[in-house]
């Protein structure tokens, strides 16, 4: 056992208590998960509200003159409420309730980029976006015939800021960059990334997926232009998420998608759209999912972001430190400013097998490319294991990933 | 000895396995073990790309049997390979293209050739069939 200290703002115990399914075992053993970077454990508050709407409130939004269709449609827009609250945005005119990150990048990429983007133009990403932040603007380039343009990273995985400044141009249209990156766990320099771009009065948009777990963002104080995060990161539900957008650029853009809610009025000759946030929710919301998420980031904003980080920090210098120890394991994504997040290959073995021996001893891990596979191709490697941390995750956790690791690590060499 | 008895000995080899340990332990030794390919046929036209490790088969026939030789980076997945191939190598196309893999959920492996788990193993093992489909259909060809 390692002899370093708790947070000592945080009862730890208490909030793990919160989320039932830690309590349980995965391989006949106590689980061990260490991947809520790829989609976190849910707290019994959530679970309850989820119950309680379609126990009591469920109906659809919007819609109905009955009692019951309101009660449903207080209930989720007090998600979209909690939603503004937690980024501090300025209205809720300007937080559109999406699917999850990728169905948000996806929006801004294909309804910006129909109204903005032409041949020629450039947008800028970087070398360690997810594959979410990838592809949405390959296709948005496809149609418009706008080029791609990558900002290079170093070997610690940081941006190199001067590669950024010498990208920007009047040709570029829009920067879309990863808050935090989930492969790497570096932090971006987001906030002179925004500014920078703005000098020439380009829009920002942020992939704060990998962000919203861990730090306190301020969408107001950035100053960002767009904004996307996903619900089942921050202990909300899978299906839903959040697109902040700055009104200006919402209403200047055209819808994403048609259907119901987000019509005036139609008729064969010519449809009007809703007003925001509106015009961008065709269909019938995930409504039950905004309830849960509204109840995912009050539970956030209760414990406090702030003291969620640092619990998270410990965990991430003490499994930093004790891994560096193991022979042979080299630690990918080593920038200065990091998210709890810990990529690393050990010489001679493969991602793949550390993986499975580790899956054996109860400890839920991810491997392979994370859906960066560029990144990966830059740091020439197949992939990694990444090993991520929650508040929940305790220090017998970071210890019984690294026993795990030295045993894998002698049956694989 | 055909491909069921291959499968029905390797069955009988793991049930001497107590626990999982043992038995990884002997997948990773399978996989460190054999020399699986020759190095010319580790390129893009025998690779079978999973999301989690690579795989690399190759197939040719010789007096009326097919005889695969693969490889993977991963050594796990190499290991499985090296029972996959020691089923299915060295038998007739047509045994092979019909061939019933029992083997795999028997000592407890199913999990690495689920659709969802993207190693190239289920890939392979579909590309192993095709190779006997097209050999078979070939010998039918030329002795017709």
């Amino acid at each position: 056992m390692s002899n370093t200290i708790t947070a000592p703002a945080l009862d730890i115990a208490r909030i793990r208590a919160d989320f039932p399914l830690l309590e349980g075992e995965m391989r006949g053993k106590p689980l061990v998960f260490l991947d809520s970077a790829a989609s976190s454990q849910k707290p019994q508050q959530v679970l309850d509200a989820l119950n309680y709407y379609y126990r009591h409130q469920n109906a659809n939004v919007h819609r109905g003159v009955y009692e019951l269709s309101q009660q449903a449609t207080d209930a989720f827009e007090l998600g979209r409420e909690r939603a503004r609250h937690f980024l501090n945005a300025g209205s809720t005119e300007e937080v559109i309730l999406v699917k999850g990150c990728t169905d948000g990048i996806n929006l801004v990429a294909s309804s910006f980029g129909r109204k903005f983007l032409r041949e020629g133009d450039e947008v800028i990403i970087s070398a360690m976006e997810h594959h979410s932040n990838i592809v949405p603007w390959q296709l948005a380039c496809e149609y418009s015939g706008a080029i791609l343009k990558v900002i290079p990273i170093n070997d610690r995985g940081e941006l190199i800021m001067e590669e950024y400044k010498k990208l920007l141009n009047e040709r570029t249209k829009i920067v879309s960059i990863v808050h935090v990156s989930n492969a790497l766990g570096t932090i971006n320099p987001v906030k002179e990334i925004i500014d920078l771009a703005h000098e020439r009065d380009i829009p920002v948009l942020l992939d704060g997926a990998q962000a919203t777990p861990h730090l306190k963002v301020d969408v107001q104080a950035l100053d960002v232009d767009f904004y996307a995060f996903s619900g089942h990161k921050v202990f909300g539900p899978t299906g839903i998420g959040v697109l902040y957008g700055k009104k200006k650029w919402l209403e200047a853009m055209p819808p994403y998608q048609g259907g119901g809610e987000m019509i005036a009025t139609v008729s064969f000759e010519k449809t009007t759209y809703n007003e925001l946030p509106f015009k961008f929710e065709a269909g019938t919301p995930d409504i039950s999912g905004a309830v849960g998420l509204g109840v995912a980031l009050e539970y956030i904003e209760q414990i406090g972001q702030d003291n969620i980080s640092a619990h998270e920090n410990q965990l991430l210098e003490a499994a930093t430190k004790q891994l560096l120890e193991i022979d042979g394991l080299r630690i990918i994504g080593t920038a200065e400013n990091k998210a709890s997040v810990i990529s690393f290959l050990i010489e001679g073995t493969h991602p793949y097998d550390l993986g499975t021996i580790l899956d054996k001893l109860g400890i839920a891990v991810r491997t392979g490319h994370h859906c960066t596979q560029p990144l990966m191709d830059r740091f020439e490697i197949p992939g990694t294991v990444r090993a991520s941390f929650a508040v929940y995750n305790t220090m017998e956790d970071v210890d019984k990933l690294v026993a795990g690791v030295k045993r894998a690590a002698n049956m694989l060499r | 000895m055909t491909i069921n008895e291959i499968q029905d000995e390797i069955i009988e080899e793991f049930s001497f396995f107590d626990d999982w340990m043992d038995k990884y332990e002997y997948l990773i030794s399978l996989g460190k073990d054999l020399p699986l390919i020759d190095e010319q046929y580790k390129d893009e036209q025998h690779l079978i790309k999973g999301c989690q490790s690579r795989v690399w088969l190759h197939a040719e026939q010789a007096a009326g049997q097919v005889a695969f030789t693969a490889d993977s980076d991963a050594i796990i997945t190499k290991g499985i390979i090296g029972l996959l191939v020691r089923v299915l190598s060295e038998q007739k196309p047509e045994d092979v293209a019909k061939a019933e893999l029992h083997f795999v959920d028997k000592i407890g492996l199913h999990e690495h050739l689920s659709p969802t788990r993207s190693n190239g193993l289920r890939s392979m093992v579909k590309q192993m069939k095709l190779y006997g489909l097209a050999m078979a259909a070939q010998n039918d060809q030329s002795n017709g």
